[in-house]
């Protein structure tokens, strides 16, 4: 019996039981099969269900194993590190006909990845502005934590997250949100990003100081405040220093 | 020869599964856990809370890595990522033991997420064999290799799994970790008398002992069929195997697994003191 042949039987509930296996008597395995194709899928959903809690909780119990059973045998995993699986699944949302009529869902799972990207990312030590003179904050030239991700969607992503894993959140308002993830210690920490943020998080690359990131933001979002993006920026652990080949 | 005093730096006695959820407790009263298992699979992020706490517990308990996805008996090559991984996470935990499954998960790019059976060949032996000298060459360690928990079986077997597992040990040096409950599992699935299995089997190559809960079932004949689901207390019949392991191969370093619906740790650290308290008499 080859390995692909029981691969592809696993994959396929409705695949015959591929020859040579069988129970104690000598007959068949049938039954026996499918202890291995329900660990599969099993195993798949719990770790779909627990990488998209706020997914899980929109779609409801049901709905959602639903959707998992039908992603993972058309996704199966290609890592044997699970921690990012179900990477395909907001491009499957998208192209998910069922839920055609829930847009925002391909998004909310692009932020549910970004933060479990965040939760297993290298440790950095944050920029620390406290005590540093406002020219000199204005010189460095930091870059985003490697814990830092951004998502940005047409629709209220942030609003939607909270509202589902924070009591007495808000109802979200249907405007456009980007969100800033920045893991100050060990929990990630989805932060509603301000007009301008996103220009101002893409030009810090290592030689772009902060002022002449705050410029390009203007620039790019005339009449904006300055104050509380940079301020979220420089209290959030979002940035770091670059490290050299040397350090 | 996989050398147990030498080779594997597991104290003689009970240890757990690590559960994130249990990590308070193990800093403040571990009770009767004198040592834990990690799944290498679930730390080869890199940084954040999980290797912290890793680290934080390797400074306090020692560490075995169980690896659960390296498809030693696959049929294709091993993922030189994957073998890198591991070996990175080895180099920077220097664990107690590092341990796998007589098993494969994948197939070309697929991950099957599962420890699925091999037929008992003299191919599968051969190609078997050579992933072990290359695990043990990769990661400049000797390694121990766990037997399967299976529910069926395959035509083309040509020898029985206690010959398949002493002849790798014998050809490749590993060690063998004994999975009592799996024991315990494919026994009652496969019609062998689990006694027996264990008393053929190579207990002195054996560096771990396995301890678990499975679940009931039955196939459409109405035969039993156990599913090794690690959800649940380990069961009195498992117990006595165990037991009986112990009086004919001495105290091993012995675990507690539970993977799914995981209790509050008092549950987990009562079934340590279980088996503790069978390890006892047999402690030298």
């Amino acid at each position: 019996m080859q390995q692909s042949d029981f691969t592809a039987a696993i994959l396929d509930p409705n695949a015959p039981v591929p020859p040579g296996l069988l129970d104690p008597e000598g007959r068949p395995a049938g039954k026996r099969f499918n202890v291995y194709r329900n660990n599969l899928a099993a195993s798949l959903t719990d770790a779909l269900e627990t990488g998209f809690p706020v997914l899980a909780r929109l779609l409801g119990a049901d709905s959602f194993k639903t959707l998992s059973l039908i992603f993972s045998r058309a996704h199966p995993p290609t890592s044997r590190a699970l921690s990012q699986y179900g990477a395909a699944m907001p491009a499957f949302l998208e192209g998910f006909e069922p839920l055609a009529a829930y847009p925002y869902l391909a998004d909310i799972a692009r932020l549910e990845l970004a933060i479990r990207r965040s939760y297993h990312a290298a440790d950095a030590d944050p920029l620390n502005a406290a005590g540093m003179d406002p020219a000199t904050l204005m010189e460095q030239t930091p870059v985003l934590a490697p814990a830092t991700q951004i998502v940005a969607s047409p629709y209220p992503i942030h609003g939607i997250w909270r509202r589902n894993t924070q009591p007495d959140a808000p109802k979200p308002q249907p405007v456009a949100e980007t969100v800033m993830i920045t893991r100050p210690e060990f929990d990630p920490i989805p932060h509603l990003l301000p007009a301008g943020g996103a220009t101002f998080a893409g030009a810090l690359d290592g030689r772009t100081t902060i002022a002449l990131a705050l410029e390009r933001s203007i620039e790019a979002t005339p009449g904006i405040d300055l104050a509380p993006l940079l301020t979220l920026f420089l209290t959030s652990g979002a940035l770091t220093f670059q490290k050299g080949p040397d350090q | 020869m996989y050398d147990l005093a030498q080779d594997n730096r597991l104290p003689h006695f009970a240890g757990i599964g690590y559960k994130p959820q249990h990590f308070q407790s193990l800093i403040s009263a571990p009770g009767a856990v004198r040592w834990l298992e990690i799944h290498a699979e679930n730390y080869m992020g890199d940084g954040g809370r999980p290797l912290a706490q890793l680290r934080a517990l390797a400074d306090r308990f020692p560490i075995s890595v169980h690896g659960v996805g390296l498809s030693i008996g696959g049929e294709g090559p091993l993922d030189p990522d994957h073998l890198a991984r591991l070996k990175h996470l080895c180099d920077w935990l220097n664990p107690a033991s590092f341990s796998e499954h007589l098993a494969w998960s994948t197939h070309g790019d697929t991950y099957l997420n599962d420890l699925l059976p091999l037929p008992y060949t003299e191919a599968t032996l051969t190609r078997v064999c050579a992933h072990i000298d290359e695990v043990q060459e990769a990661l400049s360690r000797p390694m121990l290799l766990e037997n399967p928990s299976t529910y069926l079986a395959f035509a083309e077997s040509t020898m029985d799994e206690v010959t398949f597992l002493s002849e790798i040990a014998k050809r490749t040096g590993c060690g063998l970790l004994l999975d009592v409950n799996n024991v315990f599992v494919s026994a009652t699935n496969q019609t062998w008398d689990p006694v027996a299995y264990i008393d053929a089997f190579p207990l002195a190559q054996v560096g771990e002992i396995h301890l678990g809960g499975h679940d009931e079932d039955e196939d459409e004949h109405g035969a039993p069929l156990l599913i090794d689901s690690h959800g649940r207390e380990v069961v009195d019949p498992v117990w006595a195997l165990y037991a009986h392991t112990i009086a004919r191969g001495g105290a091993k370093p012995t675990l507690i697994e539970w993977d799914n619906n995981v209790p509050d740790f008092p549950v987990l650290e009562a079934e340590a003191a279980r088996a503790d308290a069978i390890l006892q008499p047999a402690q030298v």
